[in-house]
């Protein structure tokens, strides 16, 4: 299972060698093997005595992360729709993209995107699951900005790319809380301990975050908005991600944690009530649209909402058509993406107000776009299996169990009316997505091309794609015990028996469906009346505007924080910095009580050092008030020398021949550059820079004022002195104990001094000679 | 006689102690005109004074801790002094230290 679900990513590494061969023949054709072995494997697990499999492989065993792969029902569905449909595409593209497309780098992309949907549907841990869920957004942003050149395909990338990678982020938040109260890491082992986590004060969070992350992927509302601005992407990518793959990483997600998250009452509010609220959204907004896509991305995004209101339901007759929707949606989706794929491709516009009657030029694409309109409306005849679905869910709408919670009252009620208002609007959507393109006039004036039949290649994916429906509409049961009862078994927890059937008698479902037919009909036939609510509503509350004010408001603000301190002024600098110091300093002495006041070790105080001190701080009082740069330099070295002299009386000669010669030294310096440097300013500052000035020196210099006297008052344990006056001569040979620390025992810390002073000294130099003029490099 | 050999150590002690002090109040008055002193010429002469101060509370301290460690510093000072009083004065006259362009 490992080779199954890296083969793609395999084969990727050679798609650059293999497209140098693109003239001759055309790298799809190598890159169609990868999914079609892949779907023969999976296919040989399909049966009706499917038992999970797990296979494990080591990747940080010291993490316990590894490539655990678990197949069960649901994972093996997800796994044949991504291989199916992922050869489809791959054929499909072959006829597609033309060869002067950059064809290495799509199908590198494809292929990782392909490796990335593998692993997560079979991963068992959850830090895996993520890697590949987060591939999945990777390989997904490259797929929508491929053709970069164009400014929409890269905003609609980009907005993709932070919808789901912030709810990437988010599930991944859930999945570490999951995984600190389990203490494992394997899915299995946590749904075996769902109760612990059920009781656990975390529950609620948990449920939130992962929710989060399946919504935003699933694009569910008020997350929708990524998906309409995908549709940038070339035809084959929109066909096989946003509609039967990606798209659906969420829904498995919700389905795959079901067990633990559906113990919970809220479960039903959320996940069943946004999930109405995307299918009625979904497919009241798809009516709204003039772009072939656009209409299909809408209408994903109500079917997903549809799917993912079944699984909140939670009920086994819920669950299984939930499951058997998505094995519905991903061909009729398909298939119907393809189709706008070949209008667009021999029309030259997807726009479906210049386009109509290509019936007689396009008959087979018609045929095609029938089927696929017809069964996603749900329309009650016998070969369609979008009509079995829809039943499915009115069936599973009225039968909900009841619940203590008020809010889950409130929208079991309000579901099955809710249900039938968004399966109307699905169904004016499909009737205006195909007689609007295929029926009525023809406006073959307007058309960029000259509409005729697609090349057979191309027509050969979504045909096989409406074979799918019309067999899984006629021959359901047969998908029913192979494949599907295990799947929404592996959801439900325990064996679902729902029988496939089209006649089920004259029972309220069906009465449902035919109001749902009637009153779309209706409604699609008069579209043109009715069609001005939609400038009431929405109108101009539109969720892409409110990501738009969100992105840019981030921006502005963000630069205007910014702004507000990085305003360049090293006087601005210092003082956050002083200030923060100082904050943090005195709040930490004052919470820990640090300060402390012990006189019994000082020495005696002598008139000298008393008045040495008083000139030095009289000298260093002064060079602030003068006005004159030289003057302040001749001041300061009061300062200097009284600091040379302090040292004489501390007995430090070293250090006084040390501070002698570099006073003297910083005299001369200043006096060699003063020449080059502008009379002192006289001081504009304002009262409050003043004020702050003077607060934050003051405070600064009572802060060393406490920290040393803290510091002299606790001593903790004596000091290594003695050791170093005693072992100098003995073990340094020398009877200056300075020099000796300086050159024995710390020697290294010298060295680095005299570094310092190198580098200094070459940075001078190079300051000095290496002058550039302004502008050159 | 020796009662005064006892004393003695005591005597200089004192003394040093006193000429301390006597240094430190002239380095205070020096630095009034460091300070204060109208012309950056005053402030040099008293920064040069102060450097003759230090010299010789030196050489008290030395004779206080009966060391002759500091005898170094002593030399060092002087030296150092008259470069910089020369560094200074050359500022003052010509604006700059080091001539270039001699020619």
């Amino acid at each position: 299972m490992l080779f199954a679900v890296f083969l793609p990513a395999l084969l990727a590494i050679f798609i650059p060698y293999l497209s140098k061969w693109k003239e001759k023949i055309h790298t799809g054709y190598f890159v169609l093997l990868a999914p079609l072995a892949v779907f023969i494997y999976f296919v040989s697990f399909v049966g009706g005595d499917f038992e999970p499999v797990t296979q494990n492989y080591n990747w940080i065993p010291s993490l316990n992360i590894g490539f655990d792969f678990y197949l069960d029902g649901l994972s093996l569905l997800f796994a044949l729709l991504i291989s199916g449909i992922g050869s489809l595409v791959a054929f499909y593209s072959i006829f597609y993209l033309h060869k002067t497309e950059r064809l290495d780098q799509f199908y590198v992309y494809l292929l990782l995107f392909m490796t990335a949907m593998f692993g997560v549907v079979l991963s068992d841990n959850v830090f895996v699951l993520y890697s590949f869920w987060e591939l999945t957004s990777i390989s997904s942003f490259l797929l929508i900005g491929y053709w970069n050149y164009k400014e929409r395909s890269r905003y609609g990338a980009l907005k993709s790319m932070l919808i789901t990678v912030f709810g990437g982020l988010s599930m991944l938040g859930g999945f570490i809380l999951l995984t600190m109260i389990t203490e494992t890491t394997s899915i299995q082992e946590m749904i075996a301990q769902a109760d612990v986590i059920l009781s656990h004060e975390y529950f609620g969070l948990i449920m939130a975050l992962i929710l989060l992350g399946a919504f935003t992927k699933s694009a569910q509302f008020p997350f929708h908005i990524w998906l309409p601005d995908a549709m940038e992407a070339p035809t084959p990518v929109s066909a096989y991600l946003h509609s039967a793959t990606m798209v659906k990483a969420g829904i498995f997600l919700v389905a795959r944690f079901t067990p633990i998250l559906s113990q919970s009452e809220w479960f039903f509010v959320f996940v069943s009530g946004i999930g109405i609220l995307t299918l009625v959204w979904g497919s009241y907004m798809a009516v709204r649209q003039t772009d072939l896509k656009g209409i299909l991305a809408f209408s994903t995004i109500s079917q997903l909402g549809m799917i993912m209101a079944m699984l909140g339901f939670g009920t086994s007759a819920a669950i299984f058509g939930a499951v058997f929707h998505i094995l519905n949606h991903a061909t009729f989706k398909g298939s119907l993406f393809m189709v706008a794929g070949i209008v667009d491709h021999e029309s030259g516009t997807r726009d479906i107000r210049k386009l109509g009657g290509l019936a007689t030029l396009m008959p087979i694409s018609a045929t095609l776009a029938f089927f696929g309109t017809f069964s996603m409306a749900g329309v009650p005849l016998p070969f369609l299996n979008g009509f079995y679905s829809k039943e499915m869910f009115f069936d599973a709408s009225i039968e909900l169990e009841s619940s203590s919670l008020m809010i889950a009252e409130l929208l079991r009620t309000a579901i099955p009316y809710l249900a039938v208002f968004g399966s109307i609007f699905t169904f004016v959507y499909s009737m205006y997505l195909v007689f609007g393109t295929f029926m009525g006039k023809k406006k073959l004036e307007q058309l960029p091309k000259k509409p005729h039949e697609a090349p057979i290649g191309m027509l050969v994916p979504p045909i096989i794609l409406v074979l799918g429906v019309i067999i899984i509409g006629i021959l359901p049961e047969t998908f029913n015990g192979n494949l599907l009862a295990h799947a929404a078994e592996a959801i439900y927890g325990a064996p679902v028996d729902k029988h496939i059937q089209f006649w089920h008698g004259w029972i309220t479902p069906l009465y449902m469906s035919l109001a749902v037919v009637v009153i779309g009909a209706i409604l699609a036939f008069v579209r043109k009346s009715w069609s001005g609510i939609y400038s009431f509503f929405p109108g101009k509350l539109s969720f892409n505007k409110a990501y738009d004010f969100i992105v840019d408001q981030l921006e502005k603000t963000s630069a205007r924080i910014t702004n507000s301190y990085m305003n360049g002024s090293l006087r601005r600098y210092m003082v956050l910095i002083l200030s923060a110091i100082l904050i943090v300093t005195f709040t930490f002495i004052g919470l820990t009580g640090g300060f402390a006041w012990d006189t019994s070790n000082l020495a005696e105080i002598t008139v000298h050092e008393v008045v040495i001190a008083l000139a030095m701080a009289i000298a260093a009082i002064a060079t602030i008030f003068t006005n004159n740069k030289i003057g302040a330099i001749l001041i300061l070295g009061v300062v200097g020398y009284g600091l040379a002299l302090l040292f004489v009386v501390y007995r430090a000669p070293d250090l006084a021949l040390t501070q002698l010669v570099v006073e003297t030294i910083t005299v001369a310096l200043f006096l060699l550059c003063f020449y080059h440097l502008p009379n002192l300013r006289v001081r504009t500052d304002s009262v409050f820079e003043k004020t702050t000035n003077i607060i934050i020196s003051i405070g600064f210099g009572a802060l060393m004022t406490v920290v040393a006297i803290s510091a002299h008052s606790t001593k903790l344990f004596d000091t290594i002195s003695s050791y170093f006056v005693e072992n100098s001569y003995k073990l340094g040979g020398g009877d200056n104990v300075v020099n000796v620390t300086l050159v024995d025992i710390r020697g290294i810390d010298t060295l680095f001094e005299i570094v310092v002073l190198g580098i200094a000294a070459l940075a001078i130099y190079g300051m000095i000679k290496l002058r550039h003029k302004k502008g050159a490099k | 006689m020796s009662e005064f050999a006892s004393f003695l150590p005591d005597l200089i002690s004192v003394i040093t102690v006193i000429c301390m002090v006597v240094v430190t109040i002239s380095i205070t008055i020096l630095l009034y005109r460091v300070v204060k002193g109208p012309t950056n010429p005053d402030r040099a002469v008293a920064l040069d004074a102060i450097g003759i101060n230090l010299m010789a509370m030196a050489g008290l301290v030395a004779i206080l801790l009966t060391s002759t460690q500091l005898n170094d510093v002593i030399l060092l000072i002087g030296i150092l002094l008259f470069i910089g009083t020369i560094a200074l004065a050359k500022y003052l006259e010509k604006g700059v230290i080091i001539d270039r362009n001699r020619d």
